[in-house]
């Protein structure tokens, strides 16, 4: 993902998949999101980061259509995003959101309201179950998995549905560093298959192994964006600075893109 | 699945349909009674012999005097059968009855605890023992529902010249509940409760309590029967609720009431025509 | 006065002498409140979930009402269903007054309101955890209630339990509306007010202790049920 902006702009050959245009989103009396333009590259791993309540969250709920702007617009392929366009993301929260069914019945509710049914479902039902090494647990409550394999669910259960886009919340958040990994794979093999990837991390080495676009928001704005390595190796603006070293940027989000 | 539930909630539905089962079998008819000659076991003992000469299972639905009438002026009933003469004459009057027959009688009774503060125990004269009561102001517990009992001890009050009203909550409690639930009541407080003799005789749960005041030809019982009337609530069974009411007052039913004893007692004593 | 022990071991004699009035009476109660609670359950669930998960104007008034009604007296709501089915009410042609359906038809009345509000509040939680995950598949209305109703439905046995509960020991509609006639509308509450009346507490209270047990053995049930699904993480 890049701040839009002609330093920064790539060489597009198609529209870029997703893209933020002034995108603004208050709650509570307060901007969470201040007139962000932004693009997502489609076959690429974006990484979004930031210090907590810095709008990384919100965000990706506005690009993923899961709240309404309250200015400006997200388009996909160069227009507005509607059902049909969300239907093509799929998205993995920081905790996995498992129904009170097994394993099984995860996969297929998800499905069965996308539509999928027949020999295509069980295809893709086994297939799911395969890309999680799930496959001994396949008839267990869902709910009842250790943290690790409730996430890989979550995950496969995402891809299953067949987006372009996964969307991952600090997936990796409360995991191990052995499910961590486990999930990366499966990220990793994600975009192997043509997937894009749009994922919020705190951790700088996941990052740096996932990502390969980062953008870096402050208070509600895209202070920094570019190569993860470039951003991380190099940061321009103080907020990215700051919080690489670990420090509280309470000051105003300049932008270090410019 | 859910769908299953919502199925299955359907099924048990037609499985437990054929209630109508009571509906289905046309040869009933229902009668709009008091809880007193519910509560003291006559019915059991006339209906079935009715019901075995005819064929017609007759349906009791006990309240109080009041409400039985509001009920079957509603047109929820064939027959009336209750004891209250003035409010069953009105029943008629307004055309909701077809006309109005002496069944039978009993009478009423005072009981109190044997304590006796009111020291009426063995007075026949109902008005002077109700007069000692209240200037004693000794509990007594009055059903308050409208029910011919109710009514028949408003009437006995109105002689003694109390404001009984003026005393509710103190000395006179009003219950607002049945007979049977009066007597529990009020023996349970120590009051006095002027109640039919049927209930109290067949009333399971007297403790020490005896009958204090008896005898008084103003504390006579009068039943009545009616049908309700055809012509205003078409749905009435007039045929089958006829001659329920005619074998009520011809000489086998007015047996059949005399027969019925507890305790070796009579307790509804039979005088139609008379 | 009779001691209570007394009483008490006077009713158990009566329980185990077991007679067929006493078979009768139980079976009526059951076939009448488990009837009226299914039929209470049809209606309660579906709207207590439509509540509980959808966003609509006068969301939060359907939410009040729902839980006002849980309130309502029965004896007000056998007054009206009387009212209604009264011969010279507007459902008096159907002459069900007096009948089992119209002691299906009053606590039904009573207890839909229960499934109704406890639905939407267990249904509301529930979705409150899913919203997300549902709008993100971009789950249909439908299937959204229905799943939402499936992943609750332990609690929801409970729910439809507290309907039970209320509806079994529930007297003042069915009274009214039934009649509490013998071999006909005669239950089990209806005949303990009419044996306290007629001061046979021993009958009433012998009554009072089948009602008791079989409140016990459904519970039982109910919990262990609970239990199991527990264990799988379904509560």
């Amino acid at each position: 993902m890049h701040a839009a902006g002609p330093a920064t702009r790539p060489e597009a050959v198609a529209p870029p998949l997703l893209q933020a245009r002034r995108l603004c989103f208050d709650a509570g009396g307060r901007r969470l999101i201040d007139r962000i333009d932004a693009e997502i590259r489609a076959h690429r791993r974006t990484v979004i980061m930031g210090a907590n309540g810095t709008g990384k969250s919100v965000l990706l709920r506005l690009l993923h259509g899961l709240i309404r702007p309250t200015a400006g617009e997200v388009l996909w392929q160069g227009r507005p995003l509607d059902r049909a366009g969300r239907r093509e993301q799929s998205m993995v929260f920081q905790r996995p959101v498992l129904l009170r069914r097994s394993v099984l019945a995860n996969l297929r509710f998800a499905l069965a309201v996308r539509g999928v049914d027949g020999p295509e479902r069980a295809t893709r039902e086994a297939k799911a179950i395969e890309r999680a090494r799930l496959g001994d647990l396949a008839k267990r409550p869902a709910r009842v998995l250790s943290g690790g394999e409730q996430q890989r669910l979550a995950v496969a259960r995402a891809l299953a549905c067949e987006p372009r886009v996964l969307f991952l919340d600090e997936a990796t958040a409360s995991l191990d560093p052995a499910s961590t990994h486990a999930i990366e794979e499966l990220v990793r093999e994600a975009q192997d298959s043509g997937v894009t990837i749009v994922l919020i991390t705190h951790d700088i080495g996941q990052a740096r192994r996932l990502g390969e676009d980062l953008i870096f928001l402050h208070a509600g704005r895209v202070v920094e964006s570019g190569p993860v390595a470039d951003v991380l190796g190099a940061p321009r603006a103080e907020a990215t600075r700051a919080w690489l070293e670990g420090r509280l940027h309470l000051g105003p989000p300049g932008h270090g893109t410019s | 699945m859910t769908r299953a539930c919502i199925c299955f909630a359907i099924a048990a539905l037609m499985a437990m349909g054929p209630f109508g089962g009571a509906a289905a079998r046309d040869e009933f008819i229902l009668v709009q009674s008091t809880t007193s000659t519910r509560n003291s076991g006559l019915f059991e003992h006339v209906l079935p012999l009715f019901t075995a000469k005819t064929g017609i299972e007759v349906r009791v639905v006990a309240v109080g005097t009041g409400q039985a009438i509001r009920n079957a002026a509603n047109g929820d009933g064939d027959v009336l059968l209750v004891h209250a003469k003035d409010a069953e004459e009105q029943f008629v009057a307004e055309g909701n009855g077809e006309a109005r027959f002496d069944v039978m009688y009993n009478d009423f009774v005072i009981v109190g605890p044997p304590s006796d503060p009111a020291g009426v125990a063995g007075m026949r004269d109902a008005v002077a023992a109700l007069l000692r009561i209240a200037e004693a102001a000794a509990l007594f517990a009055s059903r308050g529902d409208d029910s011919g009992t109710h009514r028949a001890e408003m009437a006995l009050w109105r002689e003694t010249g109390v404001d009984v009203e003026a005393a509710s909550g103190g000395w006179y409690r009003e219950t607002g509940s049945g007979m049977g639930t009066t007597l529990n009541i009020g023996t349970g407080m120590g009051a006095y409760v002027m109640t039919d003799r049927a209930t109290w005789i067949a009333f399971g749960n007297k403790r020490d309590y005896r009958v204090a005041v008896e005898g008084d030809p103003r504390l006579f019982n009068q039943y009545g029967i009616v049908l309700v009337n055809p012509e205003r609530h078409p749905h009435v069974k007039a045929g089958p609720a006829r001659r329920f009411v005619e074998w009520v007052l011809s000489e086998e039913g007015q047996q059949a009431i005399a027969s019925f004893r507890v305790d070796g007692q009579q307790l509804f004593f039979p005088n139609a025509g008379s | 006065m009779e001691s209570f022990w007394g009483i008490l071991a006077d009713a158990m004699s009566l329980i185990l002498a077991w007679d067929a009035d006493l078979i009768e009476i139980i079976g009526l109660s059951l076939r009448v409140t488990v009837t009226a609670v299914a039929i209470a359950c049809a209606i309660g669930l579906p709207v207590g979930a439509a509540v509980g998960s959808f966003a609509f104007p006068g969301r939060t008034a359907a939410a009040v009402i729902l839980n006002s009604l849980m309130g309502l007296p029965p004896v007000v709501v056998g007054l009206i269903v009387y009212l209604m089915l009264s011969a010279a009410g507007p459902l008096g042609p159907l002459g069900l007054l007096y009948t089992p359906t119209a002691m299906i038809i009053a606590q039904t009345v009573l207890v839909t309101p229960i499934v109704a509000a406890l639905t939407r509040q267990v249904v509301e939680d529930l979705h409150r955890e899913y919203a997300e995950q549902f709008s993100s598949l971009q789950v249909g209305p439908l299937d959204r209630v229905l799943a939402l109703l499936w992943d609750a439905r332990y609690s929801l046995l409970t729910v439809a339990l507290a309907g039970f509960g209320r509806a079994v020991a529930e007297v003042g509609a069915v009274i009214i509306v039934g009649g509490n006639i013998n071999h006909v509308t005669r239950m089990m509450t209806t005949t303990i007010a009419l044996e306290t009346s007629k001061g046979n507490l021993q009958l009433a209270l012998a009554l009072g202790v089948v009602l008791l047990a079989m409140a016990l053995v459904v519970n039982a049930g109910v919990m262990a049920l609970r239990a199991s699904a527990v264990r799988a993480a379904y509560v």
